[in-house]
């Protein structure tokens, strides 16, 4: 099996977050009620014609100077001819041979840390299709023409990627990318982010591609890994047994966990592109391009950067910390609460946070505890009014009842020991309560340092300060 | 002054203006005489009588009270290719026999604002296609002045509503020819402006590239009226320029002293009928007495402009007219059994011979493999055919020739052979393929049949070919001659 190699190129389809559609102005809402947003241009009637949004266009660009692509200041659109009943004009307006972005780059992090550049071939603008709608509808197809029109971005990947970790890492970058522009919501289960995979095989050191199938429609980063992998087993058994991999288009079904022949190139459409006469070319002067650079936020490997300089945290944490906009924002906020902890911000944000949206469901956005809150648990783990581990408890109250960590500590009388006599008093207890124990740590037993610890823990209720704790009780015992 | 319907679009607003007769009485007489000559010469496909007798009646109110627009309750007709709200536009097809338009086209809109009234919808060749009307599914237009002759298309309609005094005026179409041959073998004036001058948004599209919006009437003076109502930049249609659009009618009277009037070498080929050669070169003297200077020019690409055109027309159309697959409106066949089904009888029954020919010479042309050698190259020519205009226009005026090579001919001779049809626009195809403005106007007669003159100007310079047209008129009667049996 190692004598192969995966070669992989995805399509990525971004629905950009416009308010009205690429070339009407009919809304782009998800889950209006079929046809309630498709207008006289979107059902393609007799005599209406295509005036461009202005808006996608800028998107477009955006993107494409975040992909350090070049950003044509001359693009065209084209016709792609076919008939289906959810294109409702029997042509889909997209651009063709003169996309208004290309050749961009887009760094991606390999699970041993490593980076690896995956070339954007080109990235160009489209309108959607409609859906055909079939539940409920004995005998019959119905149409919702809602989604036709809304503009998309195609984004297509060199066949860079060699394994379906190293597709999803870099469709996961593109995600966090378009979200960080605000020209995608990403919302993959309402289709705003899709993909499709080219996926082929070959032996390692061959020069020639081999044979791909393109998989069509993946809308989760999980079915993108499984589809592929199940499409690399299905071609390298393949070809194994003599077989031969026919150029075609699959579906992923996520029920078997398997990709199905959809249709095959011989018999594809022949799509009789030309440019659309309807819509003049897009020119774009340098002006209208600098100023759109002007609107670039700080963008994810940027941020992750500062965020490893300015913070002290190590790439990974960076990395996790500005997978989102939100959730850089929200660490940001916590940490100008407690300044000079930004390592203890981190471990709370991407662990014990992070697990309670996880568990929700959540988004950081929704947090059931504010930075500003989170930052105030912070401040009573940096002064040692708490240790790390009751930080753990009054967060779980937090999370659940709400209030600040001071109302929380205060409550439940968490708050740390501190106090040297204090301490003392339960260690002499505890030791005076195991004898047995204190003379098996005297003739050697060392491992019992720990049992002693435990016990004086269990006795403070876990409130006694950990460090003044060990450095009592050495002091006790080595006496 | 002379009455309806012997009196020009602009002779009824005064008329109209001084109450000399109410839009109401207008409206009726117009609509008297369609209804006495439609029989012989099915020119409309739709009368609008009641809603233009509504129409005509709130336009009086409005005129009583001293205000109105340009054109306020003079009645005009539409060519059916044009959108009009609650109103049958059948693009003169099987394809939309049932279809009532739910919207405007940006040209009815800004004739309706400027306060015409609309007679009706005028029948066509199916889809724009054809050049002598008949090829409607509602049976071919006759021409005028002689019934067993057809009128020219696509705009046959139109133009013999206007011929016959059915109506002042008429709007029409021009993708190659459309307005301008109907207009020379009518008899008739018709103005095909400069591309993107009058949107094309609420416009059935034939060819995307070359259609669009004119006018058909019996004078110059009222070509440059109603065009000036309907040109302008429309925000729906990205192909529409936004440019002032001068005032046409206080621009017509300018002297044609030292004017450049280049004659088309091409124009004047073996095509061209003596007969009608002749007149043309009356015309061209007439042009010199009123102080214009002749000069030959050539165009070395013009002659490729009929199969460049039968290239890029069809092209466009066949993609154009796949939004027609009986799904949301339209034609749908009965019980399809399929989809495929749906698709092949839905359109197989709702369109005719000549728009499935050209459908498939476009899809022909754009296939994998074929692209290159005919779309894309004809695109080449295409702008080879611009320049050579565009050079031409450096040294001379206006360009003026012959509007068709030949009168009007009988109904039947042309329908078998395709190829003798379209070089019936040899001499208009260019103006299309180049977006320049043209206009024909009548400039004598062969065998009692009349004959067109094409003036030729450059972009945007539709002033100029309106007084450069509006000058010949003043200097001659032609245009207002009546068929007889429509005085």
């Amino acid at each position: 099996m190692s004598a192969w190699e995966t070669v992989i190129g995805l399509e990525i389809h971004a629905q950009l977050a416009t308010r009205s559609k690429i070339f009407s102005g009919s809304a782009t809402r998800y889950g209006a009620p079929p046809n309630a947003q498709a207008d006289l241009i979107d059902l393609g009637y007799p005599g209406v014609l295509p005036v461009l949004n202005g808006e996608a266009v800028r998107m477009a660009v955006k993107l494409g100077l975040a992909l350090n692509a070049r950003v044509a200041t001359h693009s065209v659109f084209a016709r792609k001819n076919y008939f289906y009943p959810d294109l409702p004009k029997g042509y889909q307006i997209s651009q063709y041979e003169l996309p208004i972005v290309a050749n961009g780059v887009l760094e991606i992090v390999l699970e041993d840390g490593s980076a690896k550049r995956i070339g954007v071939t080109r990235a160009h603008l489209e309108e959607d299709a409609g859906k055909s709608l079939h539940e409920g509808l004995p005998g019959v197809t119905g149409i919702d023409l809602n989604r036709a029109g809304t503009p998309l971005v195609e984004i297509v990947s060199e066949p860079d990627l060699r394994s379906a970790k190293e597709a999803v890492a870099y469709m996961k970058k593109v995600h966090t990318l378009v979200r960080y522009l605000e020209i995608c919501d990403g919302n993959m289960q309402e289709g705003s982010f899709r993909c499709d995979a080219n996926v082929s095989v070959r032996k390692v050191g061959a020069e020639k591609f081999g044979t791909r199938a393109e998989i069509k429609n993946l809308n989760s980063f999980r079915f993108v890994e499984r589809a592929i992998n199940y499409e690399v087993e299905r071609q390298i058994e393949l070809l194994e047994s003599g077989g031969k991999v026919v150029q075609e288009t699959r579906l992923y079904d996520p029920d078997k966990g398997e990709t199905r022949a959809m249709r095959s190139k011989e018999e594809a459409n022949d799509y009789r592109y030309f440019p659309d006469p309807d819509l003049l070319p897009v020119e774009l002067d340098e002006a209208f391009i600098a100023a759109v650079r002007a609107t670039l936020p700080e963008l994810p490997d940027q941020k992750a950067a500062r965020f490893a300089a300015q913070y002290g945290l190590s790439a990974y944490d960076a990395g996790v910390l500005t997978a989102s906009r939100d959730y850089a924002d929200f660490y940001e906020s916590v940490v100008g609460e407690v300044p000079g902890h930004s390592k203890l911000a981190a471990n709370m944000v991407t662990g014990d946070l992070a697990a309670a949206l996880n568990r929700e469901n959540l988004d950081v956005s929704t947090s059931k505890i504010s930075a500003a809150r989170l930052g105030g648990l912070l401040k009573r783990v940096a002064d040692q009014t708490i240790s790390g581990k009751i930080a753990k408890e009054v967060f779980e109250a937090m999370w659940n009842e709400g209030g600040s960590a001071d109302e929380v500590i205060a409550a439940k009388g968490l708050q740390q020991i501190t106090d040297t006599s204090a301490i003392e008093r339960v260690i002499d207890e505890v030791l005076a309560r195991n004898p047995g124990q204190l003379a098996d740590y005297r003739s050697g037993k060392d491992k019992l340092f720990g049992f002693f610890v435990g016990q004086v823990m269990k006795a403070t209720g876990g409130k006694a300060n950990p460090g003044q704790l060990n450095e009592l009780l050495k002091k006790k015992l080595g006496s | 002054m002379s009455d309806p319907p012997r009196a020009s679009l602009t002779e009824l607003i005064a008329g109209l203006r001084a109450r000399r007769f109410s839009s109401a009485e207008l409206v009726r007489t117009y609509l008297e005489r369609i209804d006495q000559h439609q029989g012989a010469l099915n020119a409309f496909i739709s009368v609008t009588r009641e809603q233009a007798l509504k129409d005509a009646q709130a336009a009086d109110r409005v005129l009583a009270a001293g205000g109105g627009g340009a054109l306020t309750g003079v009645p005009i007709a539409h060519k059916d290719i044009f959108c009009t709200q609650g109103v049958r536009t059948t693009c003169g097809s099987r394809m939309l026999d049932n279809f009532v338009s739910p919207y405007d086209a940006t040209v009815v809109a800004k004739l309706r604002a400027a306060g015409a009234v609309m007679l009706g919808k005028t029948n066509m060749d199916e889809f724009a296609m054809g050049s002598s009307s008949e090829t409607s599914f509602y049976g071919p237009v006759r021409n005028p002045w002689n019934p067993a002759l057809v009128p020219g298309g696509s705009s046959g309609g139109s133009a013999a509503a206007v011929a016959a005094r059915l109506a002042p005026a008429a709007t029409a179409t021009d993708t190659g020819g459309s307005i301008r041959q109907p207009a020379a073998l009518c008899g008739v004036t018709g103005i095909k402006p400069t591309y993107g001058r009058v949107s094309r948004y609420g416009m059935v599209a034939f060819a995307s590239s070359l259609d669009q919006a004119g006018v058909l009437s019996t004078t110059v003076a009222d070509a440059a009226l109603v065009l000036r109502e309907m040109a302008g930049f429309d925000p729906n249609d990205s192909t529409s320029v936004d440019a002032p659009v001068p005032d046409y009618v206080a621009q017509l009277e300018q002297p044609l002293a030292g004017l450049k009037v280049g004659l088309l070498k091409e124009f004047f080929d073996k095509g061209l009928e003596p007969q009608n050669e002749q007149r043309i070169r009356d015309a061209l003297r007439i042009y010199e007495g009123l102080g214009a200077r002749l000069t030959e020019v050539s165009l070395p690409n013009l002659p490729l402009s009929v199969p460049v055109y039968y290239v890029v027309a069809p092209a466009e159309c066949s993609s154009n007219l796949a939004r027609f697959d009986g799904v949301r409106f339209g034609h749908r066949c009965e019980n399809p059994k399929d989809l495929q089904d749906l698709y092949r009888r839905s359109r197989g029954e709702g369109f005719g011979a000549e728009v499935k020919r050209r459908i498939m010479t476009g899809t022909y042309v754009l296939s994998a493999g074929y692209y290159d050698a005919y779309y894309l190259k004809a695109q080449r020519v295409r702008a080879l055919i611009n320049a050579d205009f565009i050079r031409a226009f450096k040294s001379v005026d206006v360009l003026i020739g012959p509007t068709t090579p030949t009168p009007a001919f009988p109904i039947g001779a042309k329908t078998e052979d395709p190829i003798t049809m379209y070089l019936n626009d040899i001499y208009t195809i260019g103006a299309n393929l180049a977006g320049l403005p043209a206009a024909s106007i009548p400039c004598g007669f062969v065998n009692d049949l009349p004959v067109g003159l094409q003036v030729v100007g450059p972009h945007f310079a539709e002033a100029r070919v309106l007084a450069v047209a509006h000058a010949f008129q003043r200097a001659t009667d032609w245009h207002t001659r009546v068929p007889q049996g429509y005085a």
